[in-house]
């Protein structure tokens, strides 16, 4: 095992363990510290893979902004605290059903790639920008205008209406 | 040199994390940190499959940007949705929530 893939275990650990916590903590707030942990590691994972654009996308969007709007959110509805509160009477159906999703994907995995590896190679945020503006721009339009709707439709929704 | 099922196996442990999420929790805010949890996971499969394909245009990263932005846009209409629910309902639990039921 390389150093590299040292790294990399490390990260997948803290991640995977503090994404463990997110579903089965008691409190919702807690809930969301720790989905900025698993967040960030999984940044940490983009630059070990040495995509160093989508990884600063990764803190900038998702912890800075995504993180921040689900604190908001919780702030303005119940957060409530307890297990009863938060779980519902399926939990044993899903664990099972996400035990189950991951033994085949690990299957698959180990069946097709189990022998394959990879150097990254760092990609430049200029050749990131040059694909995405020569050869994206239709659906990198189309993402935008998605992206304003949906904010309009989310103020649109979520201000209250005067009488 | 780095081997490929390392990041693929942690994305299928971070997306089937997910899926117990969004199957046992009851609070939507919950709900909606579950799914996020799911798409993170193919990001990362997006990324190792980048660079390992060595794809001139690096499609899998541009489309990486791609899933986050529809993953922004998805938490802003949800939670608006949520907090609408909340107003008229006094409660977010997805299983008391039974509006377009008959």
């Amino acid at each position: 095992m390389t150093s590299h893939e040292l790294a990399f275990a490390v990260l997948a650990v803290v991640g995977l363990f503090s994404a463990l916590r997110l579903v089965t903590t008691k409190n919702v707030v807690h809930g969301a510290l720790y989905l900025v942990i698993t967040l960030a590691m999984v940044g940490g994972v983009y630059l070990l893979l040495a995509a160093e654009f989508v990884a600063w996308v990764q803190i900038v969007i998702y912890v800075g902004a995504i993180v921040v709007l689900l604190l908001f959110s919780l702030m303005l509805t119940k957060a409530p605290i307890g297990r009863a509160a938060l779980d519902n009477q399926q939990r044993g159906v899903a664990a099972v059903v996400a035990a189950g999703v991951l033994a085949g994907l690990v299957t698959i995995i180990q069946g097709a790639f189990s022998g394959t590896k990879f150097t990254p190679v760092p990609s430049r945020t200029a050749e990131i920008g040059a694909s995405i503006f020569r050869h994206f721009v239709a659906p990198f339009e189309v993402v935008s205008v998605l992206l304003l709707g949906a904010l309009i439709g989310a103020i649109a929704l979520a201000r209250r209406d005067e009488p | 040199m780095i081997h490929l099922w390392l990041p693929l196996t942690f994305s299928a442990a971070l997306f089937a994390i997910g899926v117990y999420g969004v199957l046992a929790r009851r609070n939507a805010v919950m709900v909606l940190m579950s799914i996020e949890l799911m798409l993170n996971a193919v990001n990362v499969n997006l990324v190792a499959f980048s660079q390992t394909l060595k794809n001139v245009l690096l499609t899998g990263q541009v489309f990486a940007l791609f899933v986050i932005t529809v993953a922004a846009a998805e938490i802003g209409i949800g939670l608006a949705i949520v907090i609408l629910i909340y107003r008229n309902r006094e409660t977010v639990n997805v299983d008391e929530i039974n509006l377009l039921k008959w």
